[in-house]
């Protein structure tokens, strides 16, 4: 039986809330009559799921392990005081986990029949994800677990909001498809780290939805770490609709994985929004990470920034695809797109696509692409002031990083980032202090 | 009794039951014995497939300042990238020593530990690296290969606050991208800054003074010159003369076809700016 048969054999119609039960329904039925999407599909033209597909997943999980503090702790980000969220093969971990006042979460399946929600559910829930792609129907269809967090108006949350998704199957590969809803309100501002992990090496594919609304002048930032075992696979979709005089940022650290696909949508609902996105993906091997990245300017005077940089050895794939849509309403905005690769390898390939429509006449839309190898005389330079090759080429490998990388906010993020960063460069050194 | 040290200076060894002891008399103070630093026998090297050097030999002492001069293309460059280890070179036979040790198996990195030292005719850009970044991690991976700890941050920043007003170099300069868009002087400048920070033992100045105004001249030479003592050597490939007015050499070769085809002090380098090289490369 195939992941798609078994899927609609699975399938129930058993939401209490009746604008859920609708999206389920709606967003199966899509599901059904696209199927998951293959190489034919424009979009999907340079990545295929043919292989991650191939598993037996078990749908729902049978049984979660035990999961101890101590196990999780490696997957946090050391040295950063914040609020943890755990999940463990989609199942809440409210001993491991952390509660605040400084806003407010709730279970998906408890906030889908908490009648306080019932707006959310009906304005809200779905409104930025539904028919985007199959497999966020998909995701709407069977979505069980995740978060719907609150941030309320002109609340600053003192500390970062760590949300940990772990897989922790150990006989048969796990299909997961946590579901997020993010409500920032007015005035209101809130950091997130995202991150989802695997405990074993058994096959997981993590098909995730999370859906962000920036309320008027609020400030949201999102830190995803993308650093899985070889053998599992994400297909992420993140939308995140601004209102006006809102200033949003998704980082996207995606180190490891078989296969990331990343889809993060921008909607620019209101005027003087900045949308910031940054990048880096290092890999090697076979991994393959695909970034399709949409900004839609649909308001004047708005600006994006995105700088996505990609360093790739063995035979690792990097895909980078920027739309940015200029409706003709949105005069004097400013769009900014850097998408810079490093081939280490002859077998690595990076397949690069800027994809701009402009319908309004007094833009500044700027884009580049930039494609090379290391630079041999800046080694021999290095080299002959005593720097080792191999420190040499991380020093120039995380100098063409830097721009990705200064941006971050929260200083423990940035040494764990560099750390991660110099792991995977094969170097112990401490970036941090070169700054 | 009176004995020579291997610095060749004399000394008034006593004896007591427990241990020895050495007496140094200030009097007796003599001027070491030079030793030989930069020791190149019969060197012949290839990039591709043409020779450039076809059997280089020189000695440099320490304490000495040699420059080498000549017309293009007979093998300046190829000499300095060929000490310093540059993998486009390959050495088909004669030998590099430094202090006596064999470099020619050494990668460029060991032969900057040994303390060799090339200023780049053309320095290159490094974007996202600072200068100051640059130098500290250049100065702790020496120690690093030395088996020492890092350099003490505080010590550090003195002896980067001391060289770069040795070089006149603004701090703001130092924080900026290593090369990257900086003038012709102001890359020679930051090579002396990085060789004062370095201290090598044998310097390879690599035409120093191409781009550099007179003042921004003054300025690296007397550098170099405040950097030099006993204790290590200086190499100065050049095409004029000019340079050599504020860096007085010791000796100065003449460089044509891969080979010192003249040696003589540095009125030498007067007669070639006079007379060209003609007359001795036919």
């Amino acid at each position: 039986m195939s992941l798609q048969d078994k899927l609609a054999a699975a399938f129930q119609e058993n939401s209490t809330n009746a604008a859920v039960q609708n999206h389920k329904k709606e967003a199966f039925n899509a599901f059904a009559q696209q199927g998951f999407p293959t190489t034919k599909d424009e979009e999907w033209k340079y990545t295929s799921l043919r292989n991650v597909l191939k598993n037996e997943y078990g749908i729902a999980p049978a049984k979660t392990a035990d999961v101890s503090a101590k196990s999780i702790q490696p997957y946090l980000v050391s040295g950063v005081d914040s609020y943890k969220l755990i999940f463990v093969d989609g199942v809440f971990q409210e001993t491991l986990s952390d509660e605040s006042d400084e806003f407010s979460v709730q279970l998906l399946s408890k906030a889908i029949e908490d009648s306080k929600n019932n707006e959310i559910f009906k304005q809200q829930y779905n409104s930025l994800a539904k028919g985007v792609s199959s497999l966020s129907d998909l995701n709407t269809a069977f979505a069980q677990e995740g978060v719907l967090i609150q941030v309320a108006k002109s609340k600053v949350v003192s500390k970062p909001i760590e949300i940990l998704y772990l897989a922790s199957g150990e006989s048969s590969a796990l299909l997961l498809q946590p579901r997020n809803l993010i409500l920032i309100a007015e005035n209101a501002q809130a950091k997130f780290i995202e991150r989802h992990q695997s405990l074993t090496d058994i096959a997981t594919f993590n098909n995730v939805v999370t859906e962000v609304f920036v309320g008027k002048n609020a400030i949201f930032d999102l830190y995803k770490i993308q650093n899985d075992k070889e053998n599992a696979s994400l297909v992420d979709a993140t939308l995140v609709a601004q209102e006006k005089d809102t200033v949003a940022s998704v980082f996207t650290f995606s180190f490891g994985g078989k296969l990331t696909r990343n889809n993060l949508s921008f909607f620019q609902n209101g005027t003087g929004c900045e949308s910031n996105l940054n990048g880096v993906t290092i890999l090697e091997g076979d991994q393959l990470v695909d970034n399709h990245t949409l900004v839609a300017h649909k308001s004047p005077d708005c600006t994006s920034n995105e700088t996505y940089k990609g360093i790739y050895g063995g035979k690792a794939t990097g895909v980078f695809n920027g739309k940015v849509i200029v409706d003709q309403i949105a005069q004097r905005i400013n769009a900014y797109q850097q998408n810079d690769s490093v081939l280490l390898s002859d077998t690595a390939t990076i397949n690069s696509k800027p994809q701009l429509e402009i319908f309004a006449d007094d833009v500044k839309c700027s884009h580049g692409c930039t494609i090379g190898q290391l630079d041999k005389s800046a080694l021999f330079y290095m080299q002959q002031r005593g720097i080792p090759p191999k420190e040499a080429q991380a020093l120039l490998m995380f100098a063409f990083c830097a721009d990705a990388v200064e941006d971050i906010k929260i200083p423990a993020l940035k040494q764990k980032i560099n750390t991660m960063v110099a792991d995977k460069l094969g170097v112990s050194m401490d970036f941090d202090e070169i700054e | 009794m009176e004995k020579v040290d291997n610095y060749g200076l004399s000394y008034q060894e006593t004896k007591t039951d427990k241990e020895k002891s050495k007496t140094y008399h200030i009097d007796k103070f003599q001027k070491p014995k030079a030793r030989t630093m930069l020791k190149i026998e019969n060197l012949h090297a290839k990039v591709e497939d043409n020779d450039i050097l076809k059997g280089l030999n020189i000695e440099v002492k320490a304490g000495e300042v040699h420059a080498i001069m000549g017309p293009n293309g007979a093998g300046k460059s190829t000499f300095a990238s060929v000490v310093a280890g540059n993998e486009n070179y390959e050495v088909t036979e004669g030998s590099i020593t430094l202090e006596g040790e064999d470099l020619t198996e050494l990668d460029p990195d060991e032969r900057a530990h040994k303390g060799v030292f090339l200023s780049f005719q053309y320095p290159v850009e490094i974007p996202g690296v600072s200068v100051t970044n640059f130098i500290k991690t250049a100065i702790n991976a020496k120690r690093k290969a030395q088996g020492l700890e890092d350099m003490p941050a505080a010590e550090m920043l003195k002896k980067i606050k001391e060289k770069s007003a040795l070089l006149e170099i603004k701090r703001d300069f130092l924080s900026r991208s290593l090369n990257e868009g900086f003038s012709g002087g102001e890359k020679k400048r930051n090579e002396i800054f990085q060789m004062a920070m370095l201290e090598p033992k044998l310097a390879i100045l690599d035409e120093t003074d191409s781009g550099l105004d007179i003042d921004a001249l003054r300025i690296v030479a007397n550098g170099v010159n405040k950097l030099k003592s006993d204790d290590n050597a200086v190499v100065v490939i050049t095409h004029y003369q000019r340079l050599l007015d504020y860096i007085v050499p010791d000796y100065v070769h003449v460089l044509a076809d891969g080979k010192i085809v003249k040696s003589g002090g540095k009125e030498l380098a007067l007669e070639l700016e006079e007379k060209g090289y003609d007359w001795i490369v036919k």
